[in-house]
């Protein structure tokens, strides 16, 4: 299909833009500077921009664990994304949630989940409301391949097909549920099990934005035209460990490394649109140097935050008690 | 006004919220009833029949029969709440939490706070709980006390048709997650109801009874409970006051304190367990901020710490009863341990 310039040059953007912040997250993390646990999505931007592109202020999403991406595919705030990473008062969270609760209901992005699985009936709620109010809007569960082993994932399959809601599940199947892969966890398969709940499937290579882009595509139309759920099987890669600080000895030796050579959805995505003569390299390397300065700035601001007060910590656990 | 039921006052607080807010939603297992059957459609109106009239008034998009799939529609519910809309999802026993605790838990009750307050999640999710249905362990615990641990759920247990109505329009209105708690062995209880819409304050206690000999606190059933022991208390000259809390999250500290700064003596009545009950959390609110006003060692009555039993003989012996908490009374004003 045909792509403007602009919405290509975003979408790069979009990718670039997850890939420095991770990257840059893994040395600050690395460097002692961040609290807890962050888990980094390096390598599965294709799958996050592809499907979020074409989503719209009417639209919902619901992430895993794993979180930064979809937060910054959905329109995320990048400076305060950072900020809530590193728990200051103005993150997008206030530093409530930190990287495992990263959120922005304004934005239609309804979490990033500590629980395994939480994701997906939410998104059927979130659905629900679109089909109930008439928005027209949809909603995307992105789970891992760990994730779509989980009960709550099932069921929602299920409800969203009962109920013939505008659904879209996005499997994000990197290889490896925490320390184990999911060749050996995942009984049957990702389309096997959308046939078995009466969805359609698609399998795709996440690497590849436009083949993620298309899948989606179709995904999203048939669920905004009331034809219920559907199942998208991303095959892609996370280059870091489950959890920073994951010594990673599960994966072969020299994986990653061959992976960030061979299977680089950004450099895939760069050699597609310059053979094709859609975009020129110099304007990609102008958004890579504009991406630069945003990470740089958001790490020197984030920094330079204040954390939150003792007044700030008994906040918000209700609208009113 | 007029004599309703338990049951009918609840389902007029749903359908006059309906009636007035459309973003009002219903779900859950057999709230109507006869989803893609042959046979009738609102076939069962809830398994004892609390929603039943609900779907043809207000159609088949808005009252919502489920799958039995706890884990996908509470936290459907919990999702649609937080994206605009307002559900009043049914978990049809209390017992059935454990297949959808982390959906009311860890997703609904923390939105708000872990999304620094930019989350409004008001959901309302109506629970039968309690023992004497001869339901045996799986369908007849209380488990009040686990919601009311959790930081973000607001917990209510109504003890009587008008607190049932006013509580429950309150909790629909009211824009935190709602856990409302009903004892299914009061659904043909009726009493005096008013037609119209109107609401009963969270954290506002119910004062049944006034008497200086000594203060009971009860909650849900168990206040009628108290309220038969009071009046027999009465016969022999003994005066109580009894408090139902109505709402256990939040809770009217004030007034139990109050009272117990009068009598000095204090019978704490809850049919959960005695392990990290409301019984236990009352007696731990009277002894660390009133220690001073206590004439007497706090008495609690409660179920034991065993499983629901089935046979009628155990259950009856299981759930507290007016002779128990008048005996509880007796022990306090002797002082006895």
């Amino acid at each position: 299909m045909q792509h403007s310039r602009q919405f290509l040059l975003e979408s790069y953007r979009s990718m670039a833009t997850i890939r420095r912040f991770e990257d840059r997250v893994h040395d600050e993390f690395a460097g002692g500077k961040i609290p807890g646990f962050v888990h980094l999505y390096a390598g599965e931007e294709a799958s996050a921009v592809g499907v979020c592109s074409q989503l719209d202020s009417r639209d919902a999403i619901a992430s895993t664990h794993r979180g930064h991406g979809h937060c910054i595919a959905k329109g995320c705030d990048v400076p305060a994304m950072m900020k809530e990473i590193y728990g200051r008062r103005d993150g997008l969270c206030g530093g409530k949630g930190g990287s495992m609760h990263i959120a922005d209901l304004a934005k239609g992005m309804l979490g990033a989940n500590g629980i395994v699985g939480g994701g997906p009936p939410l998104v059927c709620g979130a659905a629900l409301t679109a089909k109930y109010l008439k928005t027209g809007g949809v909603a995307v569960a992105f789970v891992g391949d760990g994730g779509s082993n989980q009960g709550t994932t099932l069921e929602s399959y299920n409800l969203a097909k009962v109920w013939q809601l505008p659904v879209i599940f996005v499997v994000e199947d990197n290889g490896y549920a925490e320390s184990t892969a999911s060749a050996w966890s995942v009984g049957g398969s990702q389309l096997g099990r959308a046939a078995g709940f009466g969805m359609p499937g698609a399998e795709v290579d996440g690497f590849d934005f436009f083949a993620v882009y298309d899948v989606a595509r179709d995904a999203i139309e048939r669920a905004r035209n009331g034809d219920g759920p559907s199942l998208i099987h991303a095959r892609l890669s996370r280059y870091y460990g489950h959890f920073e600080g994951d010594a990673m000895t599960y994966r072969a030796p020299g994986e990653t490394a061959k992976l960030r050579e061979e299977k680089d959805s950004l450099k895939i995505f760069r050699k597609q649109v310059t053979s094709a003569g859609l975009l020129e390299h110099k304007e990609i390397d102008a958004v890579e140097a504009e991406v630069s300065k945003l990470i740089d700035e958001a790490v020197a601001a984030a920094e330079a935050a204040a954390p939150p007060s003792e007044a700030d910590l008994a906040t918000d656990v209700y609208v009113t008690y | 006004m007029s004599k309703k039921s338990y049951r009918d006052a609840i389902r007029e607080a749903i359908a006059g919220e309906m009636r007035r807010d459309h973003r009002v939603i219903v779900m859950g297992e057999d709230n109507a009833g006869g989803a893609g059957t042959p046979g009738e459609k609102d076939a069962w109106g809830g398994v004892l029949g609390v929603t039943k009239g609900l779907q043809p008034e207000f159609g088949a998009d808005r009252v919502l029969d489920t799958p039995i799939t706890e884990s996908a529609f509470i936290g459907a519910a919990a999702g649609a709440a937080a994206t605009g809309l307002r559900p009043i999802a049914e978990l049809m026993f209390v017992d059935f939490m454990g297949v959808c605790f982390d959906q009311i838990f860890n997703q609904a009750a923390k939105f708000r706070y872990m999304f620094g307050g930019k989350a409004v999640t008001p959901l309302v999710i109506r629970t039968m709980y309690g023992a004497g249905f001869r339901a045996a362990s799986q369908h007849s615990q209380c488990l009040y006390p686990l919601f009311t641990h959790i930081p973000g759920l607001k917990v209510v247990l109504p003890s009587s048709p008008y607190d049932a109505k006013g509580l429950l329009i309150q909790a629909i209105r009211d824009d935190d997650p709602v856990i409302f708690f009903e004892h299914k062995l009061m659904y043909d209880e009726a009493a005096e109801v008013p037609d119209e819409s109107y609401t009963i304050p969270f954290g506002e206690a119910n004062v049944t009874r006034e008497g200086r000999d000594a203060t009971i606190v009860a909650f849900g059933r168990m206040v009628n409970l108290a309220n038969q022991a009071a009046d027999e208390l009465k016969r022999q000259g003994v005066g109580v006051t009894v408090i139902d809390p109505r709402t256990t999250s939040p809770l009217d500290t004030e007034t139990i304190l109050d009272s117990v700064a009068e009598t000095g003596r204090l019978v704490v009545v809850d049919e959960s367990h005695p392990r990290c009950s409301m019984a236990s959390d009352i007696a731990r609110l009277v002894a660390e901020e009133a220690f001073s006003d206590l004439k007497a060692p706090i008495k609690t009555v409660t179920a034991p710490h065993t499983p629901v039993p089935f046979s009628p003989a155990l259950e009856d012996i299981y759930v507290p009863t007016p002779a128990k908490i008048r005996d509880a009374v007796f022990a306090v004003r002797e002082g006895r341990a």
